[in-house]
């Protein structure tokens, strides 16, 4: 019942919330982010860095530093601290924060048969791989030929396997098809994850209805901007929309006939929410739209932050960690190329 | 018809047959069970809140404790209350039982324990969810801990003012004088 889980949250959750929320404490502040981006060098970061929570990952590792290193460092520290967490949940919220690590595995699958299709060695590709989205059987996936066999061989035993009902077919694997497999993926999962909060109640639903919408409606317009120029038919770009969330159904049909940028800004413009975001451009530019949506993201992320007893603190974190990791990749990226003027073209502040 | 007024065979007939030292004996576990209930609520919701939130921040342990003393407090204000009825407890002479004086004075002692019970109950869940608030925000920012503790002093005034009532409602339990 909404407005009276204070009286039961606790039971099962109130000691993973007050860690999560201590793990909030720690993100990097924007003066933290001032520091690092006036670093000369990749070790000047690593000592910036040890001052912060990253300090224990960071401190053993010899120079040179590479960036790549950084970043796997920085990683590790959140898979730490998910599985400290995953293992002393209990249902519902372990089933939870297993959801959150689908999109990862989603993608670790399609970074595995991609290379696999180019030619490129299993090993090296499953080092390439995100550790939050490893399971079992994935180093198998470099055996399929075609997405029957993905499904047969590896996917029926793992927690994907109910998202590919829509997309079994026997043409072989190209890069057409593994995009559009991607994006189906991705569509069946945040359907399922949204069904999911739904079935939670209360304050979890509201807001991780707002979060979901949001990345829903975020990668509507990714994937209309993404296929515009390619053989990608207008019913096919169609059935890559979720079916849930502010564009649903009526700015579908719209971003589905689409054909250049200034007609997504036209259909977007139509949503108040979404009218901001793209005001921040002028006409004809896409390449900020990437950081206006992730600074739009991180705004509803730490709202959710807001109100206690509920789930969706665990989603925000894990979200704005891997932020947080990608602003420190690029700002590691700069430095280590010596471009710091373009420092502050992607790095989104959290506090 | 019975001295009270109630015509035999009717519900309220049943009701004043009741003893009133059944009504009494239900007053006092309930005052005592209810409060006790409202404490324990309380102070898991803090406690799981100041664990997990003291992990990353140890220097908010001592402080927080005042909120799980005020949880604690409601416990004790129910323990007071259902020693204070159970001295109000007299036994009378078998024909006196149905008198609509006993039958008061066990309405009296019902009414006191129901009170101090449910007041003290939802006093000690609301002082619990304040406290776990508490705990949380004063892990961020130590300067907000006072501001909320006030919040939690008016919370806990509640669990005061049911048993100020209970105990002023205890005093009119005068059993019949014995005849």
């Amino acid at each position: 019942m909404y407005g009276f889980e204070a009286l039961t949250f606790n039971v099962d959750g109130g000691y993973l919330e007050a860690i999560v929320r201590g793990h909030r404490a720690g993100l990097l502040t924007a003066s933290d982010y001032n520091n690092l981006c006036q670093c000369e060098n990749l070790d000047d970061i690593k000592m910036h860095l040890s001052a912060t929570e990253y300090g224990s990952y960071l401190q053993n590792e010899p120079s040179p530093l590479h960036t790549t290193t950084i970043v796997e460092k920085c990683t590790l520290k959140l898979v730490d601290e998910y599985k400290h967490m995953l293992c002393q949940a209990t249902e519902p919220l372990s089933t939870f924060l297993e959801y959150i690590t689908y999109g990862h595995m989603i993608d670790n699958v399609v970074l595995i048969v991609t290379g696999t299709l180019h030619e490129r060695d299993v090993h090296e590709l499953l080092e390439k791989c995100h550790p939050l989205g490893m399971f079992d059987s994935i180093a198998t996936l470099a055996v399929a030929q075609n997405m029957r066999e993905l499904y047969r061989l590896v996917l029926v035993d793992t927690p994907l396997a109910p998202y590919f009902s829509e997309c079994i077919t026997s043409e072989d694997l190209d890069d057409m098809n593994i995009e559009i497999m991607r994006n189906t993926l991705y569509k069946a999962y945040l359907e399922d994850f949204y069904r999911f909060c739904q079935k939670l109640g209360g304050a979890t639903s509201e807001i991780m209805s707002d979060l979901l919408s949001f990345e829903a409606d975020r990668r509507a317009v990714n994937i209309t901007i993404n296929s515009i120029g390619t053989e990608l038919t207008r019913d096919d770009r169609r059935k890559l929309y979720s079916n849930f969330g502010l564009l649903y159904p009526y700015g579908h049909e719209e971003l589905a006939v689409c054909e250049d940028i200034d007609q997504v800004r036209g259909v977007m413009e139509k949503y108040p929410p979404y009218q901001s975001i793209f005001a921040k451009m002028s006409y004809g530019e896409s390449q900020m739209l990437d950081k206006a949506f992730y600074e739009e993201e991180v705004k509803r992320l730490c709202l959710a932050f807001e109100q206690q007893f509920h789930y969706a603190v665990f989603f925000a974190y894990m979200r704005l960690r891997e932020q947080e990791i990608r602003n420190l990749m690029w700002i590691s990226e700069c430095v280590a190329q010596n471009q710091k003027s373009r420092v502050h073209d992607s790095v989104v502040f959290i506090f | 018809m019975s001295s009270t007024g109630a015509y035999p065979g009717t519900w309220a007939h049943a009701l004043v047959k009741v003893s009133p030292y059944t009504f009494s004996a239900i007053g006092i576990a309930i005052a005592i069970g209810v409060s006790v209930l409202g404490a324990a609520w309380g102070i898991y919701i803090t406690g799981s809140s100041l664990i997990g939130a003291a992990i990353k921040a140890p220097r908010i342990t001592s402080k927080n404790l005042i909120s799980v003393i005020f949880c604690e407090a409601v416990a004790i204000y129910g323990v007071i209350v259902a020693i204070i009825l159970q001295t109000k407890l007299e036994s009378v002479p078998q024909s006196q039982i149905y008198e609509p004086e006993s039958l008061r004075a066990g309405y009296a002692i019902f009414a006191s324990g129901i009170i101090v019970g449910f007041a003290n109950l939802v006093c000690g869940v609301c002082v619990g969810i304040i406290g776990s608030s508490c705990a949380l925000s004063d892990a961020q920012n130590s300067t907000l801990f006072v501001k909320i503790l006030v919040i939690e002093i008016f919370g806990s005034a509640l669990g005061l003012f049911g048993v100020i009532v209970g105990i002023i409602m205890s005093a009119q339990a005068t059993w019949p004088a014995k005849a």
